[in-house]
């Protein structure tokens, strides 16, 4: 490579250097700031201000599920900690007892009110006979 | 021999000719691998155990969301190119790129809406994977209006190139996305270090669809250079010979 040429490449590499590490440091410092939602392990350890909107997530713990009418009530475990909660609506159809779920809402005296629960999908794919081999 | 080999192909008649021949063979393969395998995952592949039949927007899905950021790391490669050896062609690329780039990010914002309305329970959602394609989206069309505000072409080329190199940025933060944050979408399925957590009779005709989308849209990436060779090359007495 002619010097010119290595110069080019020196400059590209240290404009790229500059956009990765400024860019780095916005990640950095925002930190648990991009995450979706709060574990409840995560939400034991910070204080939440009552009634400030919050997204919370981890797995439907197995027969935590409560229907009464148009309310129902579940537990959501990371299988160290827990958080039950209330929702009154329709949940979607992948919701069921031992998947991912979120949920929209506010805490208020260790129960949580959810406005909105999504479900969350995992990253395995599978036909449904293989499911009862396992 | 191999630099003789670039420098010949680096010139805008070479690679038009060559390209020329190479065109069919390109596109009737892939088109073929890409419908074989929609076949293949739309009517003769089992039912998810959860998704049921929602799932089979993968086949788009994913071959699209792979475009989009590989097409951005085409425009890198093509920009350092540009910049170190001025080769011409590179910077017709660039420019030829962008636009399906944002197309095929489009493909992949849109079905995965789609798929998140019967499976999330919604269709867009902030979170850091949905956001940074987002982003990626939002850079091919900054890039393309960019390019096109200059009525200088040589000055925009230039422009164009740094600036894919400052937003190549995103693209390890989209692939990592889902590891270094909690997101609403997924974790990768297939990666290289891991057994895939797809079933083979899911991931076969996926694997298929990634390789004939891609080609598709290799033969889009080329018709799009030719007409960016035509336009910026119009002057030239060998393109009057070729048209």
């Amino acid at each position: 490579m002619n010097p010119i040429r290595k110069k080019r490449l020196s400059s590209i590499l240290f404009v790229f250097l500059f956009s990765v590490s400024g860019v780095s440091l916005i990640l950095y410092s925002l930190n648990s700031n991009l995450d979706y939602f709060f574990t409840p392990t995560e939400l034991k350890k910070v204080q939440m201000p009552p009634n400030k909107r919050i997204k919370i997530g981890g797995m439907v713990l197995e027969d935590s599920v409560k229907r009464n009418t148009s309310k129902i009530s579940f537990t959501i475990t990371d299988y160290e900690n827990s958080v039950i909660v209330v929702f009154e609506g329709i949940v979607p159809d992948l919701f069921k007892e031992g998947s991912g779920v979120v949920a929209l809402g506010y805490l208020d005296n260790e129960i949580f009110y959810a406005k909105e629960v999504l479900a969350k999908h995992d990253e395995n794919y599978m036909p449904p006979n293989l499911d009862i081999k396992q | 021999m191999i630099k003789k080999f670039i420098h010949q192909f680096a010139s805008p008649k070479t690679y038009l000719y060559q390209i020329n021949r190479a065109y069919k063979y390109i596109f009737y393969s892939s088109l073929f691998i890409y419908t074989f395998s929609l076949i293949w995952g739309l009517l003769f592949t089992p039912e998810d155990f959860v998704q049921g039949n929602s799932f089979r927007i993968i086949y788009l899905h994913v071959p699209a969301s792979f475009l989009s950021q590989s097409l951005y790391v085409a425009m890198a490669i093509a920009s350092v190119t540009y910049l170190i050896w001025r080769v011409k062609l590179a910077a017709y690329l660039i420019i030829a790129i962008a636009p399906i780039g944002a197309m095929v990010t489009f493909i992949a914002l849109s079905s995965g809406s789609i798929w998140g309305i019967p499976t999330w329970g919604t269709w867009w959602q902030w979170d850091a994977r949905i956001t940074s394609t987002l982003i990626l989206f939002i850079m091919y069309l900054g890039l393309i209006s960019l390019h096109t505000s200059f009525s200088n072409h040589e000055k925009a080329d230039k422009l164009l190139s740094w600036l894919v190199i400052v937003g190549f940025v995103n693209i390890p933060i989209i692939k990592k996305s889902v590891d270094w944050w909690s997101t609403l979408h997924q974790s990768a399925s297939i990666t290289l270090t891991d057994r895939p957590s797809i079933d083979p009779s899911m991931l076969y005709p996926l694997i298929g669809s990634i390789i004939g989308f891609f080609g598709l849209i290799i033969c889009l990436v080329i018709i799009s250079s030719k007409v960016q060779i035509i336009k910026r090359e119009s002057t030239k007495s060998w393109l009057k010979d070729y048209v």
